[in-house]
């Protein structure tokens, strides 16, 4: 803590300011002034409400107070902001401080709505904090000129850091962070951040990092920036909803506990609700309005509504006029408001980070808790949202690995660069080694990039008279201004889902847009068939171009069931602490009745497994055989894992015909019996290398990656000149392309980006590795004469969810052969 | 619902398919013995007759030539297809539907590793280049003969289908495709398009799309709704109109 006797940092002005709303300056803000000032970088670490984004002006408000800017100068300071809204936000509320203490500082934002001609006078005449998105900064990095307009940078912002650092987006941010510095290389970085469980990790992103980054004797050298802490606020109180009525066995909507959630917003003044998916969104509002007898504020948020009906939402939220809102991810970062008293979780959280994020929303003073409820949907649930209670109670955060920087990321920015300025590929080898995510990129790579984005980086060179930039003596610049407009036109990190606005109406009359829909599920329907959307009952009427056309329905049911349970997987994190509090039968008596029940019976007719013991099951029922176990990994490694198991089983000759998973389980049934396996033999992690790769190769997901890497890569245009490029038709051509390049050049730069993505991200396939050497001679096999306790949830999912990755021939083979026994007799025609 | 329900309905019968050995479809197509390959080539076995549709050769390098750099292994690729088939068949004849060239520049813009393997494919048969829009003049100096359609059997092959009712008439041009969902999940692949009387030929080029043969571009060429033959990965499944997206 500062001494008191130490003169303030705040120059009188700010001082008085402070002073007029009776307030003080924090102590993080003023350790901020002081490390920014000096020079350093810095990561501020605060809880929410703890006056973070002013810690982070401070710095420079004062900087252009004592020197005000030369006419001309260019932008003092850079903030970015990983939404637009925020960004926005930020600028009204920055205004204010700055009129008030009247500064001779300008504050404008830009984002991808700013009008063309704000954005014009912007390029002309500076403000001295310009206040924009990450997707902004990688198109600055892009502009001719960028290095004279950047020339007088002194301070860049990142807000939410901790949201952005993990992902492709952060890749191609840290990317754009080392170019500001060539620009300016006295800017100093500071970063804002939530509470993380590894600071030093985002320490190191947003510092430059040294190049080389290994001494001569053979040190690795790093460089972290400055860290400041906010003081924590008031341990959040968090409470586990045990329903009146019995435990569900299965399901992922919580619907048994709406009526429990309506006397929740009866008794406080602002409700945030959070679930998990947009589906679920849609139905929990959906029963929430029909008991809604009191007629409460109540208001539904999530990212495929149209964008103004979220934008009146948030007005509303922020103006104090709503009860409760029932809102997915999209209101897990923002604008901060006052009002909510409460946050409901409604389903387990499956993470920890995530879950106190969300805490966060509510109540921003940071003397007084935070309060929440958390609303298990079924019994493994009730576990999770204990083992969710736990982790903010010891405030310990699952977070995730340090990532490597993407290339195809890499590949976009190395375009940019060149749309920007020529450059020397040695020094901007250099520039991007710098950048964290990129400090152990081998030369080689980089040269592949280099060659991927003049030519497309085949091995057969046919394209040498088509370069996209033109190197001479390590010196590249881009072939000419047109390939340069068209590739700043498709910049960004986020490859949006194929969606389809769904509009009120017929396709000859057009009509009112709702909203919008991902493209796979529309295109499970069929003229006539009903489903739920944006708080009501549609009837699907047909597709004409992007648009789908629908009629409302008076249907209370909807025929088509919205498919899509949990978005996210259960953190590994929250997966050892459920497997703690099921190992440890003395706490089952803090569990309600019907729990423990579950428990004991579970206890009686199979085991209970130790936390680090995997048990499978193997039973019979019918005339399958099924195989469950319960490795508590999350959904998505499950999935690849079930893939996987069916591979090994067919070889066996077991047969399998089916599976399906959950969070914590997983199940394959097959036509012979499974219990004289060799358990340890199947588990072994063998599996992730051949049988892995073949599947990989035909898997429907690893396409679907493909197509982002592709675009990404700037491989495939989102966009040209006057046309804008529908999802549908991006998304096949990457299909086709995909299927060439295996075939004829497997080791290709973008199917390497596409495995290093599946591993990493979409199949888990490194928390699989994970999971199956944690379970190496831990396997407890258990014959059972009948299902289990335990494994009742995973086979109430059966035939209920879509089967993962459910093989193409099947589908077309289901149809055939209805088609062929309704309608046709075989018969030779020949 | 069901084919036998809409022919009450006054459609006349819907086509009839028999599994073939090679995993594709036999049936007769106004009258002519024809094989529905999983190649997505069409198969005449009494005259010794394959048909392939839209080719588009040096698709890739066009976009290239434009900037975006698609792998330029597409030429390569689609010769491997009709190689197979011609290695699986020896036709005496072979039958392209036109579009075979992406542009009017991609011949010249092919290897001449590409040329030799067309040049080898006409060794001992008829190639035929039915002209299409992206190539109205054909090759210019690959062999073969250039026509604007062929009789073949009770078939006429074409580039562009003709509306209202041709009997026998092949065409492609239109790149039909198929959507089918079962489980929950939707599948979309190439396909034929047939009534029994005439037939729509799936493009067979490695970069080709497709079109749904539910769009309105396929309105007036069937005299009932056309079933789809869709393509797997090595067998073709017949799917009436009703089960399509």
């Amino acid at each position: 803590m500062s001494e008191p006797l130490k003169p303030s940092p705040l120059p009188p002005a700010f001082q008085a300011w402070f002073g007029a709303r009776g307030w003080q300056a924090r102590r993080h803000q003023l350790e901020m002034v002081d490390v920014v000032r000096g020079g350093q970088h810095a990561l501020l670490i605060a809880p929410t409400g703890g006056g973070k984004t002013l810690a982070g002006f401070l710095p420079s408000l004062i900087d252009l107070t004592e020197t005000p800017r030369p006419q001309n100068a260019g932008p003092h300071t850079l903030y970015i902001s990983p939404l637009k809204a925020l960004a926005v936000d930020v600028e009204r509320n920055l205004l204010a401080p700055v009129r008030e203490m009247g500064l001779p500082v300008t504050v404008e934002s830009r984002t991808g709505d700013t009008p063309v001609a704000k954005r014009q006078r912007q390029k002309e005449r500076p403000p001295a904090i310009l206040l924009t998105t990450p997707e902004q900064l990688a198109l600055f990095c892009a502009w001719e000129g960028a290095r004279a307009y950047f020339a007088d940078l002194s301070t860049v912002i990142i807000d939410e850091i901790h949201a952005i650092h993990g992902g492709k987006r952060g890749d191609l941010l840290n990317l754009g962070l080392a170019r500001l510095q060539s620009y300016a290389p006295g800017m100093r970085r500071i970063g804002l951040s939530a509470t993380v469980n590894d600071p030093d990790m985002i320490r190191r992103w947003l510092a430059p990092q040294p190049v080389p980054n290994i001494s001569e004797d053979g040190e690795v050298l790093e460089n972290l920036s400055a860290l400041v802490m906010g003081d924590p606020g008031a341990p959040p109180v968090v409470d586990v909803l045990y329903s009146r009525g019995d435990v569900p066995w299965s399901g992922w909507t919580a619907a048994h506990a709406t009526a429990e959630v309506y006397d929740v917003i009866r008794a406080n003044r602002t409700t945030l609700i959070f679930v998990n998916t947009r589906f679920q969104a849609e139905m929990a509002f959906q029963q929430l309005w029909e008991m809604n007898d009191d007629g409460l504020e109540i208001a539904l948020h999530h990212g495929s509504l149209a964008a103004e009906q979220r934008r009146k939402v948030e007005a509303a939220m922020a103006r104090g006029d709503l009860r409760a809102v029932v809102c997915t991810s999209t209101l897990d970062l923002g604008i901060d408001w006052g009002a909510v008293d409460m946050v409901v979780q409604l389903a387990a959280p499956k993470g920890s980070a995530r879950l106190i994020q969300r805490i966060g929303r509510a109540n921003h003073r940071m003397d007084e808790p935070s309060r929440a409820l958390l609303v298990p949907a079924h019994r493994f649930e009730v576990l999770e949202c204990r083992a969710a209670q736990g982790a903010v109670a010891a405030n310990d955060l699952d977070g995730e690995p340090e990532r490597i920087g993407a290339q195809d990321i890499l590949a976009q920015h190395v375009m940019g660069v060149a749309c920007g300025e020529p450059f020397h590929e040695d020094r901007l080898f250099a520039e991007i080694r710098s950048c964290a995510p990129y400090r152990d990129l081998p030369r080689e790579d980089f040269d592949r990039v280099i060659d991927f984005v003049s030519t497309g980086g085949y091995a057969l060179r046919a394209y040498d008279r088509f370069r996209r930039i033109v190197g001479k003596d390590g010196l590249w610049k881009v072939r000419d201004g047109h390939v340069a407009q068209r590739h700043r036109m498709n910049i960004g990190a986020i490859v949006d889902i194929p969606m389809i606005s769904i509009r009120v109406g017929s396709a000859k009359r057009g009509g009112r847009k709702v909203g919008e829909m991902e493209e796979s599920f529309i295109e499970q329907l069929a003229p006539g068939d009903t489903f739920r959307f944006a708080g009501q009952v549609w009837r699907f009427e047909g597709v004409e171009g992007m648009n789908a056309y629908v009629l409302p329905s008076p249907d209370p049911d909807p025929r088509v069931p919205s498919w899509g349970g949990s978005k996210f997987a259960l953190s590994t994190y929250l997966a050892a602490r459920v497997r703690r509090l099921i190992a440890d039968e003395d706490g089952w008596r803090h569990l309600p009745d019907d729990m423990q029940d579950w428990l004991h019976i579970q206890k009686q007719r199979s085991i209970i497994p130790s936390e680090d013991e995997m048990l499978v099951e193997t039973f019979r029922r019918g005339s399958r055989h099924y195989l469950v176990c319960y490795p508590f990994d999350g959904r998505i490694s499950h999935g690849t894992l079930c893939q996987l198991l069916a591979r090994r089983l067919e070889r066996a000759n077991k047969r399998p015909l089916g599976f399906t998973c959950n969070d914590y389980a997983l199940a394959i049934w097959a036509t012979r019996p499974l219990g004289d396996l060799d358990f340890d033999a199947l588990f072994e992690a063998d599996m992730l290398g051949d049988d892995l790769e073949a599947w990989l190769d035909e898997s429907v997901m690893m396409k679907r990656g493909f197509r982002q890497v592709a675009v990404l890569s700037g491989l495939i245009e989102k966009r040209f000149p006057g046309q804008e490029k529908s999802g549908r038709q991006v998304t096949f051509s990457t299909d086709l392309i995909y299927d060439v390049l295996r075939k004829h050049q497997p080791d290709h730069l973008l199917l390497r980006c596409a495995r290093a993505d599946a591993a990493s991200g979409q199949l888990d396939v490194a928390r699989l590795a994970r999971l199956l050497q944690r379970i190496r001679g831990r396997i407890t096999p258990v014959a059972l004469a009948r299902v289990s306790p335990f494994a009742v949830p995973v086979m109430l999912e059966i035939g209920r969810e879509p089967v993962f990755g459910a093989a193409m021939e099947d589908i077309l083979e289901e149809n055939a052969q209805e088609l062929i026994a309704e309608a046709m007799d075989m018969e030779d025609a020949a | 619902m069901s084919t036998a329900a809409a022919r009450t309905d006054g459609w006349p019968p819907a086509p009839v398919f028999a599994r073939a050995d090679c995993g594709g479809l036999n049936m007769r197509l106004n009258g002519t013995r024809v094989v529905l390959r999983s190649s997505g080539a069409l198969w005449l076995p009494l005259t010794q007759t394959l048909a392939a549709g839209d080719l588009h050769f040096e698709k890739g390098s066009s976009y290239a030539a434009r900037g975006q750099m698609l792998p330029p292994y597409d030429t390569h690729e689609t010769l491997a297809r009709i190689e197979a088939e011609a290695a699986a068949l020896n036709p005496a004849t072979i039958v392209f539907l036109g579009d075979s060239f992406h542009d009017d520049q991609a011949e010249a813009r092919m290897d001449p590793e590409a040329a030799d393997r067309i040049a080898r494919l006409a060794d001992d048969r008829l190639l035929i280049w039915i002209a299409g829009n992206h190539d109205s003049d054909g090759p210019r100096g690959l062999p073969g003969e250039t026509m604007s359609n062929v009789g073949v059997e009770n078939l006429v092959f074409v580039h562009e289908p003709e509306p209202g009712r041709r009997r026998g008439q092949v065409a492609g041009h239109l790149h039909p495709c198929a959507r089918v969902s079962a489980f929950g999940r939707a599948v979309r692949a190439r396909c034929f398009a047939t009534d029994g009387e005439r037939m729509i030929l799936p493009a067979f080029g490695a970069f080709t799309g497709g079109l749904s043969v539910r769009d309105q571009a396929f309105d007036g060429l069937f005299i009932r709704p056309p079933t789809a033959a869709v393509i797997g990965r090595n067998r073709v499944h017949p799917v009436g109109w009703d089960q399509l997206l």
